[in-house]
């Protein structure tokens, strides 16, 4: 959601080849997606700007009174600055995670699938054809107390006898990698797949050793790929209220379930436009310091 | 060698700052502009006058929640009861099941009843305390007492005086229902108390809450001897801390709405606050899993007919609300639907359809089940939100 925002403020640049013959078509191209935007995203994300800074005081009967209090921000932070932590410490965890099997399964489906290719990736991309609800309610049935799993990590004493894995910190942070695991292999395989075979073959030439020539030719080759991916898992993944709210109990909720709170059952606007705000910042610093940290420029 | 492919728009570090910057900067110009704040959204009677049509137009639009309607068994489409209403009254109703919860009910006709426009319904179907929420907006019409004599004849006397409706002439029962407890004999012993729910070891973690504030904090209030239906911010708090030594202790997994039916079912949770109609369903099924009503008392909630502000059809929708209030028909509603029959005389009805429903104090209630059931107190909307913040605090969100 972030990263779309830039679209409409920042046109990008086109190619100077043919200036001369269309100088407005690019402009033209750029009309419908940017009105888009700026109709169903920037103008309720105004709106919410504005309720965030709204008179706390105010309800429902009586409206809100536009008093710009930004003491809703640092308040809404204090109140659930809990809710926050886990939700970047549940999603960092299901990011490694997930890339830890993503990227030897992108790297398995382009390099080394041959005919399969299309099957694996069908196979991945299958899941999302049915809702998102419902992969996370069939996550509730495999990981149940007296299902199958629980029982077997029972027999071999990975469990106590009366140990479970619903309804913990566990089953939220498996419910998120699985549903967010496409987002991540496909940028993956999109820029492994691009990979020139004939590189690793000039490496293992002068003498690279499969590891070695895994780590200075196929990964920095992969790099784009990766921090596409994991951003594209990261990002819905710290806002994502779905897994704790099915998967986990009151001590799981991420911020989503806050916001989700807020907006539905409290009917506190103020403090959930603010705590949307302060997620939507945290994930812009998380994605920026990651982006300095991984050093590079170009993502996508 | 070929060059990887260069993607001619890079998202890069700098683009996604100055992207971010000039976002920030189009937010601050159009925080301007929406400077202005909001109106409220409270209406009067005056202000905000429906119109009834019914006399010309011989329709009515109805919104009820799933399964609450009887089926023929043989025909899915045929609705037995409201199909004979349609044709002794030659009124056309479309029946939409589109209320699933009642919050996100709200945030659907939210917009059109704070600015006194149609939301296209003229029955919706809602509970107790959204029902109070609605008719503290000003949100829904008075109906004539006139119109619906069945209702003032036979309404259950429990469910007459509410403090939200004293006059019984805007929320109209459709059907009511118990919050009390429930447990698997699959995977626990009996379970008498509301603190034995909170405190037995052998519990741990497999039991549930419901998020209804006022279906968990009611039992809670009457397990410290307190009365629901009038009781004070510190009796209140009292009985939420309770509440969260169990949340603390591990011991309540957590919070549900009706998704835990399922749950207790397949034995994930042993015990938990419950609805009575869930549970009847699932003790059909499963006679090991038993609805229980703690001496200290259960609450009794009811799902609401409202007539929403700018209906059209008001009387076609007292017509109805005087049908289903016909003894003979509510029995046939409630030998389907199971919850708590609001309607006084349809348990003798009963007794011609199905003699052992009729003996089911879960569907009709006898004095001693009545006396032990209590409505929730209405709140004001500053009550409301300072109990729910709290609620909500201690059940995780």
């Amino acid at each position: 959601m972030t990263l779309l925002a830039r679209v409409p403020a920042n046109p990008a640049p086109v190619a100077p080849l043919r200036r001369g013959r269309y100088p407005l078509l690019p402009y033209l191209l750029l009309l419908p997606g940017a009105a888009w935007l700026l109709v169903f995203f920037g103008l309720p994300l105004v709106q919410l700007a504005a309720t965030s800074l709204y008179d706390p005081a105010g309800s429902l009967a009586t409206g809100y009174a536009m008093t710009w209090a930004v003491d809703n921000y640092p308040a809404a932070l204090q109140a659930y600055w809990p809710q926050f932590s886990r939700s970047f410490l549940y999603a960092g965890i299901a990011t490694v995670l997930a890339l830890l099997m993503g990227y030897p399964l992108a790297y398995a489906i382009a390099l080394k699938a041959g005919r399969w290719k299309n099957l694996l990736l069908v196979c991945v991309i299958a899941p999302m054809f049915t809702s998102f609800l419902v992969r996370t309610l069939a996550w509730k049935t495999i990981l149940s107390d007296n299902g199958w799993l629980v029982g077997l990590l029972r027999d071999v004493h990975l469990l106590d006898a009366d140990g479970r894995l619903l309804a913990t910190p566990v089953a939220v942070v498996l419910g998120l990698t699985y549903n967010f695991l496409p987002f991540l292999v496909l940028p993956l395989y999109a820029s492994l797949e691009r990979l020139d075979y004939r590189l690793l073959e000039a490496a293992s030439d002068l003498y690279a050793s499969p590891v070695g020539a895994f780590r200075r030719v196929t990964l920095p080759l992969s790099m784009p790929g990766l921090i596409a991916g994991t951003l594209l898992f990261f990002i819905p993944a710290s806002g994502d209220y779905i897994n704790a709210e099915l998967l986990g109990t009151p001590n799981e909720y991420m911020i989503g379930n806050v916001i989700d709170s807020a907006f539905l059952v409290r009917l506190d606007y103020p403090q959930g436009a603010a705590l949307s705000f302060l997620l939507m910042a945290a994930v812009l610093a998380v994605v920026f310091v990651y982006l300095r940290r991984a050093g590079t420029e170009e993502v996508l | 060698m070929r060059t990887p492919l260069r993607p001619s728009h890079p998202l890069s570090r700098r683009g996604l700052l100055s992207g971010a910057l000039s976002s920030a900067a189009l937010l601050a110009g159009g925080g301007v502009l929406a400077g202005c704040g909001t109106k409220g959204a409270q209406q009067t009677e005056t202000g905000c006058v429906s119109e009834d049509l019914s006399g010309t137009e011989k329709v009515l639009n109805f919104s009820n929640w799933p399964q609450y309607m009887d089926v023929d068994e043989a025909d899915e489409s045929k609705r037995p009861t409201l199909d004979a209403f349609q044709s002794s009254t030659g009124i056309k109703v479309t029946y939409t099941e589109d209320v699933n919860d009642n919050n996100e009910f709200f945030g659907k006709v939210q917009n059109q009843l704070a600015g006194c426009q149609a939301t296209g319904r003229d029955i919706m179907v809602l509970t107790d305390w959204m029902a109070a929420r609605m008719i503290r907006l000003g949100w829904v019409q008075k109906l004539d007492p006139a119109k619906i004599p069945n209702v003032q004849a036979n309404l259950l006397p429990s469910l007459r005086n509410r403090s939200f409706d004293p006059e019984n002439r805007i929320a109209i029962p459709w059907q009511s229902g118990l919050a009390g407890l429930a447990y698997n004999g699959k995977v626990a012993k009996e379970i008498r108390t509301v603190d034995e729910l909170l405190t037995r070891p052998d519990l741990k973690g497999k039991v549930t809450a419901l998020s209804e504030m006022r279906d968990t904090m009611g039992l809670l209030l009457q397990s410290n001897g307190h009365d629901p239906a009038n009781f004070t911010a510190a009796q209140f708090d009292d009985a939420l801390a309770k509440l969260k030594r169990a949340v603390d202790s591990g011991q309540i997994r957590r919070f549900t709405g009706n998704d835990y039916a399922p749950e207790l079912a397949k034995g994930d949770i042993a015990a938990c606050v419950a609805w009575s109609g869930d549970v009847i369903q699932l003790s059909a099924e499963d006679d090991k899993i038993q609805f229980v009503t703690p001496d200290s008392g259960v609450m009794l909630y009811s799902d609401n007919m409202l007539v929403p502000n700018k209906a059209t059809h008001k009387g076609n929708a007292e017509a109805l609300m005087n049908y289903y209030f016909e003894p003979k028909v509510a029995a046939q509603l409630a030998a389907y639907v199971n919850y708590i029959c609001p309607v006084q005389g349809a348990k003798a009805e009963m007794e011609k359809i199905d003699p052992e429903l009729a003996a089911n104090p879960l569907i009709f209630p006898d004095e001693a089940m009545l006396s032990k059931s209590k409505v929730f107190m209405a709140l004001t909307e500053e009550q409301e939100r300072s109990y729910e913040s709290k609620f909500q605090q201690v059940i995780g969100a």
